[in-house]
């Protein structure tokens, strides 16, 4: 037996404060009952802002632990303080909501809060083993979160769904980490780095590869991997939906580009064309499905399908501005999704909520600034200049046509991406124009409370004025791109 | 100084068209008309200057743009030929502003139009005034937009409309080949100024260079391209059509376009260039034969036509023909000399009818004319003044210019010489007949017009009445007095540097040598018209009506005006209509339209439709699509390998 020593927590300090405070505030909740979810759910909130505090104070230095399977750096810093803000956003949005709906349960914010573990765990992950704990983690919360309303239908339909794919997408991913390991010998990210550094690779690890992608591919929500999203969405709780659109979204995709550029880096040439396979298939999907679609909460389904797609631009690129095209886009995304949900929280008619586009017509009459901000948002989403949405497609873009010199497909990736766009300005430019100029239906209760008000207006505001001070964001993403991209 | 004579126009223009409004009519008309008058005065005193103190000289204003060798300086080249030119737009574009303030006292946009007569005459003088080909261009196309604008004047009538696009676009024509022009000799030179091409000139002789696949001699190439450009705006042969119709813009706008300035500056600009064209013979035996058979061409169109204003248009067209033979046999002091009178008369004979049409209440048909000498007998006579100089009858302007120029032709002693002399001879025949027809018809035999257009007759105000007399006295007396001075024996030292004559033939010397009979030969031609005209109008009234009876195939020939609108209009505006209406049924709707926009739109919703059909809400369907995406992924790489 070799002697092994204790490893060193510090790096893990945040996720470890997560666990801990969950499991109290699981025992507080057990003991005060559903009476406490408020209290719940400020006190994880207050947690969440903790942890956060503790990402932000450990600042960008890389910091290995248990053993070389956990890391922390730069760009794990910045994933994990994107989704302790979604996670926050989710908290907030799901206490208002489930309190009006009679669903206060203090089991909400508790469940957010291990999925949040799970993706901390995610973006930090050095390690096949490590990357697949996290994986699971979080999405056996989400499965519990999906069928959250256990007594209606929809909701335990999209529960069910999400687990029953989701297991299917664990099982290729594990069968390509199982891949990889046979062919590499290792599951370290570091040594699969230098190991698949030499040569051709050989064919299993290829393979490896693409069910890898696939099993990413998957919780990322991209096409063809993507079906869950739209049913899944449309059947959860709104908070609910809110907090996979944010947050999850984020962990997988800095997931799936630390995978792909830190181990499977000196392969980018191979890997690169499921990228860009993929990243198409979703831009373009998510453009035209989308225009179909009644329900605004499939709508934004499909929606994020398209953005995930723009954001593998970035990725597919392979280059530290590419990387930091996807983080500044993902950054971004978090704004303007979790100010669209809010608005669809909004949405309610004698106190029952609504889903329909339709029923937002004549939304300017009645409620100005309301419309205001999500004329802002779909503006920003359709990628409108100065909105904040068309820098996180301008910096995509721009990674890859400066990749482009060398990789010719990516023109072509730039190409659909813009085109792409074009088609889904139309759908978003629609929801302005029935807001604006076709006739209002029965207005819209006005019994949200200030929290949800707060994140629309705080959302709106950065998306509105994000080009007035982009300094932040861009130097951030770019030093984390840079811990990720070495040299 | 000379550059305040060229930009006052300019100003008041901008004054006028701009503040119109704040100032009135009365301000507009002060402006414009004051401006002018000032120019006037300093363009007096420049031809002085100029053509007897020989102060020639250049003004360089700015450099306009430089592009790699391609540089154009802003300059303002006066010498004799300038001066002259100058004189001539000044003198008569103020008669014409004077003028305009009584012709157009009743019109409700008096400062737009006294706006555009001032910008007229700032472009011309512009185009007189260049010194390289690029600004002489901007002056060209300057005078085409001003002449568009002032043709269709009356914007809410169709036929006004149309007669502006007809001569804009019959212009685009000439105007392509005086830009390919221009394109040839700075592809050529190297440069597009005057000064440079010139000096160049004489090497560029016997050069050829490659157009249009075939090898040509470059300079006649490039002149004939240029000469293009000069039928274009002064209506020789083949451009002429727009000319004519371009009288739907008021009279005032005849006057000063049609028949004094715009119209010759074709002649000016080839001109300018002797120092080219006199290397490019084949040339200038092109140019001779265009505009001797124009000369002859609109006398005979003119004979028969009952639109007082389309009478003199075509007489206009005939007089520019002669001076381009004038030009084809070298003798451009001559062209120039009959431009200049030509100006005085031809503006006349225009304002007068405008006083006509003013006294017969807007009646422009001759027809319903008549009997009216005795009600504006000042009108009368200054029509009997200019048609005299017209027809060229001895010590009138045009008797000493149009003789110089049919003398120069005889005198040059070739084969296009001849053709342009005995041409020019038989219409300056027919141009004493259509003067003196339209003189009869208009003013003597019974009256015509109903009874209340009669009791309305009436003689024009002052300020009409004033600009005619001031022309008049130039139709009588401009020729006389510059004859030494431009085609006589100081025609050297007058002229400078400014025209061009090859050493090898002396076209003026040989004018003033040819035969005796020569010289006799059109004053007699023009006396034989103007009996002619007496016997068939007054004598016995019937002749007209019979001889047309009798030549009714020749009459309707040049009744229709030889058929060139028919022509045009087959040839050219027809299939450009078909070819407008293909490209927007077929190439616009259906194409375009079908595939583009709305075709795009529509496969979108169809695809759209079926991408949300794909969602079927099973998961064994989903579960299926993702195994397909990883079947094809790995295929693919499993295809890449093999």
């Amino acid at each position: 037996m070799i002697p092994v020593a204790f490893p060193e927590l510090a790096p893990a300090l945040p996720e470890i404060l997560l666990a801990v405070g969950a499991m109290a505030l699981l025992m507080f909740g057990v003991f005060s009952g559903d009476r406490s979810s408020r209290t719940v759910s400020w006190l994880s909130v207050l947690l969440l802002i903790l942890a956060g505090i503790v990402v932000a104070a450990g600042g960008g230095a890389e910091r290995v632990t248990f053993f070389g399977a956990f890391v922390s750096d730069a760009f794990s810093s910045f994933a994990k303080m994107l989704i302790l803000l979604g996670s926050v956003v989710a908290v907030l949005l799901g206490a208002d909501q489930n309190e009006r709906d009679g669903q206060a349960r203090f089991e909400y914010p508790i469940l957010i809060l291990l999925a949040t573990l799970g993706m901390l765990m995610m973006v930090s992950a050095n390690d096949l083993i490590a990357l697949y704990l996290g994986l699971e983690l979080q999405s056996l919360a989400l499965y519990v979160l999906a069928a959250f309303r256990r007594e209606t239908v929809r909701s335990t339909e999209a529960g069910l769904k999400y687990f029953v794919l989701g297991a299917l997408s664990s099982c290729m991913l594990l069968y390509g980490a199982s891949l990889i390991y046979g062919f590499a010998g290792t599951t370290s990210f570091d040594v699969l780095a230098t190991t698949l550094q030499q040569g051709e690779p050989a064919i299993g690890v290829i393979f490896g590869i693409v069910f890898l992608a696939a099993g990413l591919a998957f919780k990322v929500s991209a096409v063809p991997f993507h079906m869950w999203t739209p049913d899944v969405y449309e059947g959860a709780p709104t908070p609910v939906t809110a907090f996979f659109a944010v947050a999850p979204k984020v962990a997988a995709v800095a997931l799936f580009v630390r995978v792909m550029i830190e181990p499977l880096g000196g392969l980018v040439d191979e890997w690169r064309q499921i990228i860009v396979f993929i990243a198409i298939a979703s831009m373009v999907l998510g453009a035209f499905a989308a225009i179909n679609q009644t329900n605004i909460k499939r709508l934004m389904a499909y929606s994020s399908i398209g953005h995930v797609g723009y954001a593998l631009v970035g990725l597919a690129a392979g280059t530290a501005s590419g990387v930091r095209g996807v983080l500044i886009y993902m950054a971004i995304y978090i704004f303007m999704t979790a100010g669209t949900f809010a608005i669809i929280l909004c949405m309610r008619q004698k106190d029952r909520a609504v889903e329909g586009i339709a029923d937002l017509a004549g939304l300017s009459r009645q409620r100005p600034l309301l419309a205001l901000a999500l004329a802002i948002f779909m503006f920003s989403m359709a990628g409108i200049p100065p909105l904040a949405g068309f820098f996180s497609k301008l910096y995509v873009f721009m990674a890859a046509i400066e990749a482009a010199r060398e990789v010719p497909i990516l023109y072509v990736l730039a190409i659909v991406g813009v085109l792409a766009s074009v088609v889904g300005a139309y759908y978003y430019l629609r929801i302005v124009k029935i807001m604006y100029f076709d006739e209002p239906t029965e207005g819209f209760d006005r019994t949200v409370s200030g929290e949800v008000h707060a994140i629309i207006g705080v959302s709106a505001l950065v998306t509105m004025f994000f080009f007035l001070y982009p300094a932040p964001l861009l130097t951030a993403a770019a030093t984390a791109a840079a811990a990720l991209v070495k040299g | 100084m000379f550059a305040v004579a060229i930009f006052l126009p300019l100003l008041a223009a901008v004054v006028a068209g701009f503040f119109g409004r704040w100032i009135g009519d009365r301000g507009a008309q002060i402006v414009t008309c004051g401006g002018l008058l000032i120019s006037m005065l300093i363009s007096w005193w420049m031809l002085y200057a100029i053509g007897f103190q020989q102060q020639a000289q250049t003004v360089e204003l700015f450099t306009w743009m430089a592009s790699g060798s391609f540089e154009v300086s802003w300059a303002l080249r006066f010498d004799t030929l300038t001066a002259v030119m100058v004189f001539v737009v000044t003198t008569v574009s103020a008669m014409v502003h004077v003028y305009s303030v009584g012709y157009m006292s009743h019109d409700h946009s008096i400062p737009r139009f006294m706006a555009y007569l001032s910008i007229f005459t700032f472009f011309m003088l512009m185009l007189v005034t260049a010194d390289n080909f690029v600004q002489m261009f901007f002056g060209w196309e300057g005078v085409g937009v001003a002449s568009y604008l002032l043709i269709g004047f009356w914007y809410d009538r169709p036929s006004a409309n149309a007669a502006a696009m007809k001569a804009f676009i019959v212009n685009r024509v000439g105007d392509f080949g005086f830009a390919l022009g221009i394109m040839a000799i700075f592809f050529l030179f190297g440069t597009v100024s005057f000064d440079a091409v010139f000096q160049a000139a004489p090497q560029m002789a016997g050069k050829t260079f490659q157009f249009l696949g075939m090898e040509v001699d470059a300079l006649t190439t490039a002149c004939l391209l240029l000469f293009v450009g000069a039928m274009g705006k002064s209506a020789q042969l083949g451009l002429h059509t727009w000319l004519p119709d371009a009288m739907e813009g008021p009279t005032p706008v005849s006057a000063l376009i049609h028949a004094a300035t715009m119209v010759t500056a074709g002649v000016f600009m080839l001109v300018r260039l002797s120092p080219v064209f006199e290397y490019a013979p084949a040339a200038l035996a092109v140019v001779t034969v265009v505009g001797a058979s124009t000369a002859i061409f609109a006398a005979t169109v003119g004979m028969t036509q009952f639109d007082i204003k389309r009478v003199i248009a075509y007489s206009t067209c005939s007089q520019l023909g002669y001076m381009f033979f004038a030009i084809g046999v070298s003798a451009y002091q001559a062209a120039i000399f009959h431009l200049m009178t030509h100006a005085f008369f031809k503006a006349l004979l225009f304002l007068g009818a405008g006083s006509v049409i003013h006294a017969m209440s807007d009646e422009q048909d001759m027809r319903r004319m008549g009997g009216i000498w005795r009600l504006i007998p000042t009108t009368y006579a200054m029509m009997w003044i200019g048609s005299l100089a017209l027809a060229g009858l001895p010590f009138f302007a045009g008797f000493y210019s149009k003789d110089i120029i049919l003398e120069a032709a005889y005198g040059a002693h070739s084969g296009v010489g001849q053709y342009a002399f005995w041409l020019g001879i038989v219409a300056a025949l027919l141009t004493a007949f259509y003067s003196w027809r339209l003189i009869f018809l208009t003013f003597h035999g019974k009256p015509r017009a109903n009874e209340h257009v009669m009791a309305h007759v009436h003689e024009s105000p002052p300020v009409m009445i004033g600009p005619l007399v001031v022309l008049a006295l130039g139709a009588v007396f401009s020729g006389w007095l510059a004859y030494e001075a431009f085609v006589g024996h100081d025609h050297k030292a007058f002229w400078g540097a400014a025209i061009f004559v090859a050493e090898r033939h002396d076209p003026l010397e040989a004018a003033h040598h040819v035969p005796g009979w020569v010289k006799l030969l059109p004053i007699f031609v023009a006396v034989a018209g103007i009996l002619v005209a007496w016997i068939a109008y007054i004598l016995r009234p019937g002749l007209p009506e019979a001889t047309a009876e009798a030549l009714r195939p020749i009459h309707r020939f040049f009744f229709n005006k030889w058929y060139f609108d028919e022509l045009y209009d087959r040839l050219f505006v027809r299939p450009a209509f078909y070819l407008g209406r293909g490209l927007w049924k077929t190439g616009d709707g259906a194409l375009i339209d079908g595939v583009g926009p709305d075709g795009v739109a529509a496969a979108t919703r169809s695809l759209s439709v079926q991408a949300s059909r794909l969602q079927s809400g099973y998961v064994y369907h989903y579960a299926f699509a993702m195994l397909i995406g990883v079947v094809v992924l790995v295929s693919w790489y499993l295809y890449a390998r093999i």
